[in-house]
């Protein structure tokens, strides 16, 4: 594992925590969403995926947390301490923001106490420690996918899959939950699978982006992003980030629809 | 609070409660005028005046015991009947919603049950199960079931994928997903259902009880009875007093949704239509 404080991105010498190879989905109707894909997310490693709409990116995180199956191809996943959090913020509406965040300790049967103690963590790690007892909808919808976060942290996730979760944000709320997602992924450790379809957000967050075509989604190109941990937002702005952003781009637009 | 706003409240309180007094102002004025004006001394009894109705159906101690009794009675087979039907409903839509064959053997004979104007089969049930208490509770019971059932099933089916997909990832097995996710979020649904229900099971106790001409007389015996005796003031009584009696059923379901489900679902909320 890397040293808390380190920054140049390393290759891994562990055992990566979540490997494709050749991996590839038919639907029963018939339509191919991922054609031989081929990932690896090194533990400690940000790994994002940046394709078009429809390009099967979210298939591809169901299937590395095992709620669907590849037709074809083997994943391989280190730990089973997987965070999840999804396109929307899916709390449930009945729950307050403390008893939602507690849900997935409740449904593994952590003690009372332990699951208390964590949720709390959580809640603190995102900043909603005054909205702890309120429910979801008197919330906005940063606040949201904040509690949303909070609740994937609570099982010290080894491996994060994100599946789009700022997409449906403005855009400066979506900066400012980067830099969070950033400061989790500095202080937690975690290896984490980010899809979007967004390539400035995809290099701002990641040690690695990997491009994704249209459906059936095949794997691009893989490009690494060598900036230092922590990240400022002016690094958007750098001429080195814009140079790989052009070149992502470059490599999606010759896909073409 | 500023004025502005206390004036504002007013004013939509004002509005709130004035728009329906003045309605309920100029319907007695035509009901007058209707009694006074267009009816002669001799047919006056088909639109007895307000005041007569109240005095003659409510005021005097032997008719309105009467009155209250039959209402009592009334309530308490539609009670009963709503009760066992939201017990069985709900029942029956979980067993319906955790293996498809139930659903599939059961659907189209509740359906059918459905589609069978209930009036039609109150005889029948009158020949095996005498035209007593039991009788009538089951007409209530099988004419609010439906909905339950329904409504139910259809709020314990709509749960979002991902809700399911989360509660999937972290292994939570059939009893955890249907007490934690499923009951939960079907909750306004049920209440839906449950309000719909109440509404056919106040009919069904009072339109169902114009079989029942043996033993106590419940709201529907009673009306016939004061329209064959021509008992008009008694007559209007009655039906003042079984719309009063299903507003009051309705309202109360509405509080209950708004109590239990306003927290976190518009469907609890005032501003719904009902």
């Amino acid at each position: 594992m890397r040293p808390l404080t380190s920054g140049s991105p390393q290759r891994p010498a562990a055992v990566p925590a979540l490997v494709f190879t050749g991996v590839s989905k038919r639907f029963p109707d018939g339509t191919v969403a991922l054609a031989g894909v081929d990932l690896e997310v090194g533990s400690g490693e940000f790994v994002s995926v940046v394709g078009p709409s429809g390009c099967g990116k979210s298939t591809l995180l169901r299937i590395a947390a095992g709620l669907t199956d590849p037709t074809d191809g083997s994943v391989s996943v280190s730990t089973d301490h997987i965070g999840y959090v999804f396109q929307d913020p899916t709390l449930l509406p009945w729950r307050s923001v403390q008893a939602n965040v507690e849900l997935p300790g409740e449904l593994r049967h952590l003690p009372k106490d332990e699951r208390r103690r964590r949720a709390d963590n959580a809640i603190k790690l995102v900043g909603l420690d005054e909205f702890a007892r309120h429910r979801p909808r008197t919330l906005s919808g940063g606040m949201r996918m904040r509690v949303s976060l909070a609740r994937s942290l609570t099982l010290q996730p080894e491996l994060f899959l994100l599946d789009e979760p700022f997409g449906t944000l403005d855009e400066i709320t979506r900066q400012r939950l980067n830099d969070e997602l950033l400061q989790l992924f500095v202080s937690q450790r975690f290896a984490a699978l980010f899809v979007t379809h967004s390539v400035t957000e995809a290099i701002y967050l990641s040690t690695q982006v990997i491009a994704l075509s249209a459906r059936p989604g095949r794997v691009l190109g893989q490009f690494e992003v060598p900036f230092d941990y922590p990240r400022a937002p002016e690094l958007r702005f750098d001429p080195e980030f814009t140079r790989i952003a052009a070149r992502v781009s470059a490599c999606l637009r010759e896909a073409g629809p | 609070m500023s004025t502005t706003s206390r004036r504002s409240q007013v004013a939509r309180w004002g509005w709130r409660w004035g728009a329906p007094a003045v309605v309920a102002g100029l319907v007695i004025g035509v009901w007058y005028t209707v009694s006074y004006r267009l009816l002669t001394e001799d047919t006056r009894f088909l639109v007895p005046p307000p005041d007569a109705v109240v005095r003659v159906g409510f005021l005097d101690p032997v008719n309105r015991a009467e009155l209250l009794n039959g209402l009592l009675l009334s309530a308490r087979v539609g009670t009963l009947g709503l009760v066992t039907a939201a017990v069985v409903g709900i029942c029956l839509a979980i067993l319906m919603s955790q293996a498809r064959w139930v659903e599939d053997s059961v659907f189209p004979y509740l359906v059918l049950l459905q589609a069978t104007p209930i009036l039609a089969l109150v005889p029948l049930y009158g020949f095996w199960f005498g035209y007593g208490f039991t009788t009538r509770v089951l007409v209530c019971f099988l004419i609010s079931l439906f909905p339950i059932v329904a409504n139910t099933l259809f709020g314990l089916r709509s749960v979002d994928r991902e809700h399911h997909d989360l509660f999937t990832l972290h292994g939570a097995g059939r009893i955890t997903r249907l007490w934690k996710l499923q009951l939960p979020s079907a909750l306004p649904s049920i209440f839906t259902g449950l309000r719909i229900a109440a509404g056919l099971s106040v009919v069904g106790a009072i339109v169902g009880d114009f079989f029942f001409r043996q033993g106590e007389a419940g709201m529907g015996v009673l009306i016939d009875y004061y329209r064959a005796r021509l008992q008009s003031e008694q007559l209007f009584a009655a039906v003042i007093l079984s719309a009063a009696f299903g507003l009051a059923v309705f309202m109360l379901f509405g509080t209950l949704a708004r109590k239990v489900v306003g927290g976190w679902h518009e469907s609890g909320r005032d501003s719904t239509p009902t």
